[in-house]
């Protein structure tokens, strides 16, 4: 079990408010990400799940149950920190194993757990090794398995991927997503990464200056972004914000399209534009073009295209994919 | 940024320093105040009586009370000047690339550890001893007569013994911050031309600026206390020739009894260190914020 | 100054170097010879440098005479049980201050910094009346409180600072891992700041050992330390130089290799963190 409930939660640090009213559910097994610009709020809100930081108002239920006065030891639920957090002082099995130590349980049980664990995150040679002899991979791996090995009622996420290369985080997304496939353990994750939070998320959270400016799948995010922000921050290149006469003509104050729903002609289209770079990366084409009146469109095709830079082209829109937003930044349909 | 929980252990944990420093602190400061407000004898332990600020106008215009100041006064800005320039010096020394810098370092700052009763005998005896001492030797080997030290120049020993125990504290915290002088400033003034005094006045000088002021402050306030070095040397003599503050609270207590009269001078001293203490809470203070 | 120098300019330089650090070291290992001396070696002119006869009779002519060992044990006693009592209090304040921080915490910083400042002779008077009353003058308890009231501030203040260098995600993590705070300061955060506990204790350690206003002024040979022990050799009575010295030598030993194990957090304590 592991249900999370935020009910008008709101946190301020002095007079600086965080976090403006936020109610929230996560079910049971499902893998949230919260994800938003630095500044978001977003770490603060998972801190405030974890009770390592007290809500100024509002509550937090665990299961169905109050836990906002409960301390962060007693609420099951396990984190996972950027840093890692390892203890440097004991050995990797000394980290898995403190919290079923501070749980009171036997050094039979704890040693078995310990092997299990390791067993799942490729780390049985590891076990006698400090925290510092360890790659920034396997740190990571020992930070989860200290998180799994208390079977908590759900995992909190704090950026943990952000201190890893490329190439590595690719990896361990994957990991973690295998993780909460095996485990199905609530997971809530926090990350500044849009294509994370698009990998790995059953739910999106996203959080602009302290509220959520929109839930969904990220599919959904993807499709019907509720506002300008989430258009904006959802999708990577981001979406072409276009306003003026185009806009106008469909009844909006900005249309968005995102890069892989245009298309492009040589001869006859809606935005003459001049061809500024066109990057080639084997299974597409980024294009960055400069549209006549518009400003700066970013695009996308599929395969090779023989486009050269300062080359005219003409760039029309899919209507069907067309977002719509009104003076207020709000979707319009 | 913790949760009220954490807030409120915090409070709990903390507490007891704060009591038992508030005790020590504020229990003995309010009876010295009271005591220096009475008559009050350890001779004449049952006539005690209430005299105001007698005892501090008696303690203030009495001679010995401006020669103990004037002392106190003479024997730290003494040490001062002697162990930050001399400090200075070793620590510029100390900072070249010479051999054996690690056991030189060893010996610098040894003085600095030795219990000050033995750096004051063993100085008085030992070295400045105008029959057997070494000194006396050296002065006679070159032809002069020895320098009866505690008798003709009694507050310049008891200066010279406590600026060598000064000396490697200064030396060692201006080394600290010499050290953190960057190689690459050191190059760019060569490359610019500093001669080593423009250097030394322009670059090093205002890098350790902060560190000599903290090494200034905090010997004060140690230097305002020196007592074991006089009590085992001059016990304050000849006459008053070495008597500082204090000593003087001392001799006023456990040697003429007066409770009051070294209660009043007690106070006085608080003062004076308080002054001081003003100005160096403030220097850390600022230091804090970085 | 790191501009190129000459071999020769560098040999000059040490030659200097060791010259100024032979004659600032020089009275510590005079005292050191001259305790190897018999007493009229130890006076003779011209001083005897290294050829005489090396004893080591005043070592223990020094233990029989005047019992060294009895005040050894109360210098050993007081400065480790006074800073282990000094630490248990510190270190949950340390943790209070470092992790835990309020509005008001600064300021009780600089407040307890502030109380070391209090001149000894400002409470001397009190102190030793009340020590009178209550029987403490001459007892280990009673110069032990004092010294740990003392080196309080400066436990405070050192743990305070290499506290701060703890990464508090640690000590979170314990938190969610069901660590009482009790378990977080004994098995998180004191395990991971051994390094500077134990510097901190090294130095307060050592200014117990040499500490001389309050060990002379409040005992008189039970309680006696080897400050005051020492004291005692100021009587000019016969020719002493040699166990003067062994004396010494055996009460600044102990302390001086301490010290030299610690001048790095030394300079840390000594400056309460403003000079690193």
């Amino acid at each position: 079990m592991g249900s999370i409930q935020l009910k008008s939660v709101k946190k301020a640090f002095g007079a600086v408010s965080v976090i403006n009213g936020i109610d929230l559910g996560i079910e049971n097994g499902e893998f949230a990400v919260f994800v938003g610009p630095s500044g978001c709020g977003k770490s603060t809100l998972l801190r405030l799940i974890a009770g390592l930081e007290d809500v100024t108002s509002g509550q937090v239920l665990i299961d169905g149950k109050d836990a906002t006065n409960i301390g962060p030891s007693k609420r099951g639920l396990a984190m996972v920190f950027q840093s890692y957090a390892l203890y440097p002082h004991m050995s990797v099995r000394g980290n898995i194993a403190f919290a079923l130590k501070m749980a009171g349980q036997g050094a039979d049980v704890i040693e078995q757990k310990v092997r299990k664990a390791a067993a799942t995150l490729n780390l049985t040679d590891y076990l006698d090794r400090k925290p510092r002899q360890l790659s920034g991979g396997q740190r990571q791996r020992v930070a989860i398995g200290r998180a799994i090995v208390r079977e908590p009622k759900a995992f909190l996420f704090d950026e943990p991927l952000s201190n890893l290369d490329a190439a590595l985080r690719v990896q361990m997304r994957v990991e973690i997503g295998e993780l909460h496939n095996a485990l199905k353990t609530t997971m809530i994750y926090v990350t500044h990464d849009q294509v994370e939070a698009m990998t790995m998320a059953d739910k999106i959270v996203v959080l602009d200056r302290g509220s959520v400016a929109q839930v969904g799948s990220p599919l959904e995010l993807y499709n019907r972004p509720n506002g300008l922000f989430v258009a904006g921050f959802i999708g990577s290149p981001t979406m072409n914000m276009i306003r003026g006469p185009s806009a106008e003509k469909r009844g909006a104050a900005t249309i968005g399209i995102r890069p892989e729903h245009a298309d492009i002609s040589t001869t006859a289209g809606e935005w003459p534009a001049t061809v500024r770079l066109a990057e080639h990366l084997g299974s597409d084409t980024f294009v960055h073009a400069e549209a006549d009146g518009i400003g700066p469109l970013t695009l996308r095709l599929e395969g090779e295209a023989p486009l050269h830079p300062d080359q005219r082209i003409f760039v029309t829109p899919r209507e069907a994919h067309l977002h719509k937003f009104d003076k207020d930044g709000k979707r319009i349909g | 940024m913790a949760t009220q929980q954490t807030t409120t252990a915090g409070r709990v944990l903390v507490a007891p320093s704060v009591i038992l420093l508030f005790v020590w602190m504020i229990v003995p400061l309010v009876m010295t105040l009271y005591f220096s407000s009475l008559r009050y004898s350890l001779l004449d332990p049952d006539n005690v009586s209430f005299v105001g600020l007698q005892n501090y106008t008696a303690f203030l215009t009495d001679p010995d009370f401006l020669t103990a100041l004037y002392n106190t006064l003479v024997l730290v800005i003494s040490v001062l000047i002697i162990s930050v320039c001399g400090g200075i010096l070793v620590a510029l020394l100390m900072d070249q690339p010479v051999f054996g810098q690690n056991v030189l370092r060893l010996m610098v700052i040894a003085p600095f550890f030795v219990i000050p009763t033995v750096s004051a005998l063993v100085w008085k005896n030992l070295l400045m001893n105008p029959d057997s001492g070494l000194f006396a030797w050296i002065a006679r080997s070159l032809g002069f007569d020895p320098i009866v030290w505690f008798t003709n120049w009694p507050m310049l020993s008891v200066i010279v013994i406590v600026s060598w125990e000064w000396l490697p504290f200064a030396s060692l915290i201006l080394l600290t911050a010499l050290q953190s002088l960057d190689e690459e400033q050191k190059e760019a003034a060569s490359l610019d031309g500093a001669g080593p005094i423009s250097y030394f006045g322009y670059i090093v000088l205002p890098h350790i600026a902060r560190a000599i002021t903290v090494v200034i402050l905090i010997e004060t306030i140690f230097l305002l206390s020196v007592f074991a070095e006089i009590y085992v040397t001059t016990a304050g003599g000849p006459g008053n020739a070495t008597t500082n503050i204090p000593f003087l609270v001392y001799k006023q207590a456990l040697l003429n009894f007066d409770i009051g009269g070294a209660s009043a001078g007690g106070i006085i001293a608080v003062i004076l260190a308080n002054i001081v203490a003003f100005f160096l809470v403030r220097i850390i203070g600022r230091n804090l914020e970085g | 100054m790191a501009m190129k120098q000459s071999t020769g300019k560098r040999i000059g330089v040490t030659v200097l170097a060791w010259v100024v650090a032979f004659l600032i070291f020089f009275p510590i290992l005079w005292t050191f010879i001259t305790s190897f001396k018999s007493e009229l070696d130890a006076i003779a002119m011209p001083p005897k440098f290294l050829f005489f006869n090396w004893t080591l009779e005043n070592y223990f002519a020094v233990q029989e005479r005047s019992n060294y060992l009895k005040f050894a044990y109360n210098s050993i006693v007081l400065s480790i049980g006074a800073n282990v009592f000094g630490l248990l209090i510190a270190v949950p304040a340390a943790w209070s201050m470092a992790f835990a921080p309020g509005k008001r915490t600064k300021d009780l910083l600089m407040w307890m910094l502030s109380t070391k400042m209090m001149p000894a002779v400002g409470a001397l008077v009190p102190i030793y009346l009340l020590f009178r009353d209550l029987h403490l003058l001459d007892s280990l308890f009673g110069v032990g409180v004092v010294l740990l009231l003392i080196n309080l501030p400066l436990l405070i203040w050192m743990l305070y600072t290499y506290f701060k260098e703890i990464p508090v995600d640690i000590l979170e993590a314990a938190r969610m891992d069901g660590a009482s705070l009790l378990n977080e300061i004994l098995y998180v955060l004191t395990p991971m700041a051994v390094p500077g506990i134990a510097s901190t204790m090294l130095l307060a350690v050592i200014l117990s050992w040499n500490e001389a206003f309050w060990t002379l002024n409040l005992t008189t040979s039970n309680a006696a330390p080897l400050p005051a022990f020492i004291a005692s050799y100021s009587a000019p009575e016969g020719f002493f130089w040699a166990k003067l010295s062994a004396a010494s030598t055996l009460a600044i030993a102990p302390i001086l290799i301490l010290g030299w194990f610690s001048q790095k957090q030394l300079v840390r304590g000594l400056t309460f963190g403003a000079v690193k």
